[in-house]
């Protein structure tokens, strides 16, 4: 009972922190809406259609960008990581590849794919692409050779070795890399949808913002948080299920 | 000088309650050189925790020079078995030394005179700016018992400090702890599993029972002096106490695997 | 193959692919034509031109002051909070809910109320939104780096009777360092991007700005050159923090060779 009742009251704490500051002016209520306000203008958003149909588009735009990352990066990944040969080949061109923040892409897919699910998809695809290449390269390259070895003395083929060793050998890797690919996917769909105006959750962030409503720009991003959390959550436990029989299963709180 | 009276230390509440110790009571004048053996997992370490003020014994009471133990007292000094995870891989073998010193009021100079004299003792001045990880076991060893002796304790506790290393580091180690007693006059309390080491390198050698671990018995040693990895160990003394401690710990072991079967690989309780 | 055989065409392809790559791009500017995908030759001349150095101080050098400060506040930041909260159950307790639900927001969701709440869209405003996000990578794997420390070490320090005060800076700062490392190298690359967001939400200099204007213009050249320049200047301060963690962490690498476990 104890372990729940710290974070329970610490949240409380922080909100009702929020509530002060803001009722005295501490922050003036315009820049800083109060807790109150802020709930009451979410709870209010909840009970439209548009606010659940905006919710709609940004999950799918995650995703979508989601799905076609890993379907992408992990068969590259694998392929990449298995060859020592093909892995240095192309080491150059994903090292200068991989930190371009895809962020930057935004002016480009504006101006040639216009505000369409299609530019937000590739966006999300782009960024989410790189950290599951990476993870899913490392994840094949960290193979157990005993067990390799052990599979090649049983006179298991390539594919059999490919699909019952290196692919669940690899599995923590590629998993975090889905945890991380989950996040940067999350952010650029709702990059773009800011941005760029298609449609979805940051979109509407955009349009409350023009005409300047606070109340709801902060119930918005209230909002926006709360999903963010969700996906992690749901990531996390897809993951924790994946991996349920790797001893690997640290508890860590990073990333 | 060391006075261990009725300490006891249990884990957990219930059901699940791990009694490591159950009564130990024994007593260390001062100058002796005094092993405690015991087979494996019968609760050395947690003993010697105890006696070092790292942990809170359950019940009974750890007395220096008549002052109780309730946190590590300043006139102790820890070796422990695993060099690699106490001596800090990011300081040289010179600043390792030093590290225990930095607190004390003493000046610059008398500082770096204690740790010069201390890896002098154990032959290891000429690695001084040499990093940890870049020396053998044996001397990993040799430089954590260096910064002991620079800390200049009276009393230092020393847990299964050569297990981890190979037979022939050993024996070398041996004597350079008895050397270093010789030099220093310093009051040793030695664990370990091995029982020739314990003969040889001790006054008395306490012998543990399986856990809840408690006294045994209390063998005196009086095999002459100096020791010699060689000369004392072809003795007919030397085999008979051998044989006696043996025998001991033997017993406690075969009812240490009945009651636990399944050993907890690596940890010495 | 010899393996001598083998290193040679494995060099050979290091080489060539990078070049083939390039050598596909240019040719398909070329064939494409359009003044949308300007040819990479064209794209660095720009990038020299405009940025090196007629804009330089406009833009270059506001945009690296934001990641350095940014990245800067978030490290001290992140450090400070991390070593107390990594030792304490109940502060990581208490705290828990707080960075779970800040390091999940989308950074983006913030920028419209760092502006409203900070009055302004100049330098501060950047600065705290980068630094603001930029905290939680350092910060989380300070924890982690802090609860990972062998206990041996602490039972060490103890034994000794170093105070907590110098434990905590002799001893649990440098074992905790090699994984505080990985977080601040997690965070700079987020430094960049957030750069790139805030500015081009709404800036008056950066490379961020220039990307924004050049959209507003339909000019594509600025544009390709920004990206060129955001995606060299993230790969020339990863290298660079790369070098240097190399050196602070020598004693790791050796440590981790020497140490089996």
């Amino acid at each position: 009972m104890v372990s729940i009742a710290v974070p329970v009251l610490s949240v409380v704490a922080a909100l009702g922190l929020w509530e002060l500051i803001s009722q005295t002016g501490v922050i003036s209520q315009r820049d800083l809406p109060a807790m109150s306000t802020t709930v009451q203008a979410l709870w209010d958003m909840v009970q439209t259609g548009t606010f659940w149909k905006a919710l709609g588009e940004t999950v799918r735009g995650w995703a979508i960008g989601l799905g076609l990352a890993a379907a992408l990066a992990v068969p590259i990944g694998v392929a990449l990581g298995s060859s020592d040969f093909a892995a240095s080949a192309f080491r150059v061109p994903i090292e200068f590849l991989r930190p371009i923040p895809s962020a930057a892409l935004i002016p480009l897919l504006f101006l040639t794919l216009g505000t369409t699910l299609k530019s937000e998809i590739f966006l999300a695809t782009f960024g989410a692409f790189w950290p599951l290449l990476v993870q899913t390269m490392y994840g094949v390259r960290d193979i157990d050779p005993v067990a390799v070895d052990t599979a090649r003395s049983f006179q298991l083929t390539r594919n059999e070795r490919l699909f019952r060793v290196t692919v669940p050998s690899a599995l923590p890797y590629i998993m975090t890399g889905v945890r991380i690919s989950s996040t940067v996917a999350l952010i650029l769909a709702f990059t773009a949808e800011l941005f760029m105006g298609t449609p979805g959750l940051g979109q509407r962030l955009n349009y409350v913002e023009t005409f300047g409503l606070n109340d709801q720009i902060y119930a918005l991003a209230l909002a926006t948080g709360f999903l963010g959390v969700a996906i992690h959550f749901a990531v996390s436990a897809v993951e924790r299920r994946v991996l349920r029989w790797h001893p690997s299963q640290r508890k860590t709180s990073t990333t | 000088m060391l006075e261990i009276k009725n300490l006891s230390k249990t884990y957990g509440t219930g059901a699940t309650a791990t009694h490591a110790v159950g009564n130990v009571s024994f007593s260390i004048e001062e100058g002796e050189f005094v092993c405690v053996v015991g087979p494996s997992g019968c609760g050395k370490t947690t003993l010697l925790k105890c006696i070092a003020g790292l942990l809170r014994p359950s019940a009974g009471e750890v007395l220096l020079r008549g002052g109780r133990v309730t946190g590590p007292p300043e006139q102790m000094a820890l070796v422990f078995q695993e060099y690699s995870r106490s001596l800090m891989p990011w300081m040289s073998v010179r600043n390792n030394v030093l590290l225990p010193l930095r607190h004390k009021k003493l000046s610059r100079a008398e500082r770096r005179s204690l740790v010069e004299d201390a890896l002098r003792a154990v032959g290891l001045v000429g690695f001084m700016d040499r990093y940890p990880w870049q020396l053998s076991g044996g001397m990993q060893q040799r430089v954590a018992i260096a910064r002991a002796l620079a800390y200049q304790p009276q009393i230092l506790l020393m847990d299964e400090p050569f297990a981890s290393v190979d037979a022939q580091t050993r024996g070398d180690l041996e004597d350079l702890v008895l050397q270093v007693r010789d030099e220093f006059g310093i009051t040793i309390l030695f664990v370990t599993h091995d029982i020739d080491e314990s003969v040889y390198l001790s006054d008395r050698v306490v012998a543990l029972t399986h856990a809840p671990t408690e006294v045994k018995e209390v063998i005196p040693v009086a095999l002459p002096k100096p020791r010699d990895q060689i000369a004392t160990k072809e003795l007919a003394e030397f085999a008979r106490l051998r044989a006696h401690v043996y025998r001991l710990i033997k017993r406690e072991q075969d009812i240490e695997d009945v009651e636990r079967p399944v050993p907890v690989s690596g940890t010495s309780v | 193959m010899s393996p001598r055989v083998y290193r040679t065409l494995k060099i050979g392809a290091e080489i060539t692919v990078p070049f083939l790559m390039l050598l596909a791009w240019w040719l398909y500017t070329v064939q494409r034509d359009d003044p949308k995908f300007p040819r990479p030759t064209t794209i660095v001349a720009e990038v020299r031109n405009r940025f090196f150095f007629a804009e330089f101080d406009l833009h270059v050098v506001p945009s690296l002051e934001r990641i350095g400060l940014g990245f800067a506040i978030a490290v001290v930041l992140g450090v400070a909070i991390g070593i107390p909260l990594g030792l304490s159950r109940i502060g990581r307790s208490a705290a828990m809910p707080h960075i779970e639900y800040w390091r999940a927001i989308p950074p983006p969701a913030l920028l419209p109320i760092s502006i409203i709440l900070l009055h302004s869209i100049g330098n501060t405003q950047k600065v705290s939104f980068i630094a603001f996000f930029c905290i939680f990578p350092v910060l989380l794997n300070t924890i982690d780096g802090v609860r990972a420390i062998e206990p041996t070490l602490i039972d060490t320090a103890r034994s000794f009777r170093i105070p907590a005060h110098e434990r905590i800076r002799r001893i649990v700062f440098p074992a905790a360092l090699p994984q505080i490392f990985a977080g601040m190298r997690t965070s700079l690359a987020l430094a960049v991007i957030m750069m790139v967001l805030s500015e081009y939400f709404a800036s008056t200099s950066g490379v961020g700005y220039v990307l924004l204007i050049s959209k507003n213009t339909f000019q594509f050249l600025p544009m390709w050159a920004a990206i060129v320049l955001i995606g060299v200047l993230g790969y020339l301060l990863n290298a660079l923090f790369l070098l240097v963690e190399r050196h602070v962490l020598a004693w790791h690498r050796g440590w981790r060779a020497a140490t089996p476990r």
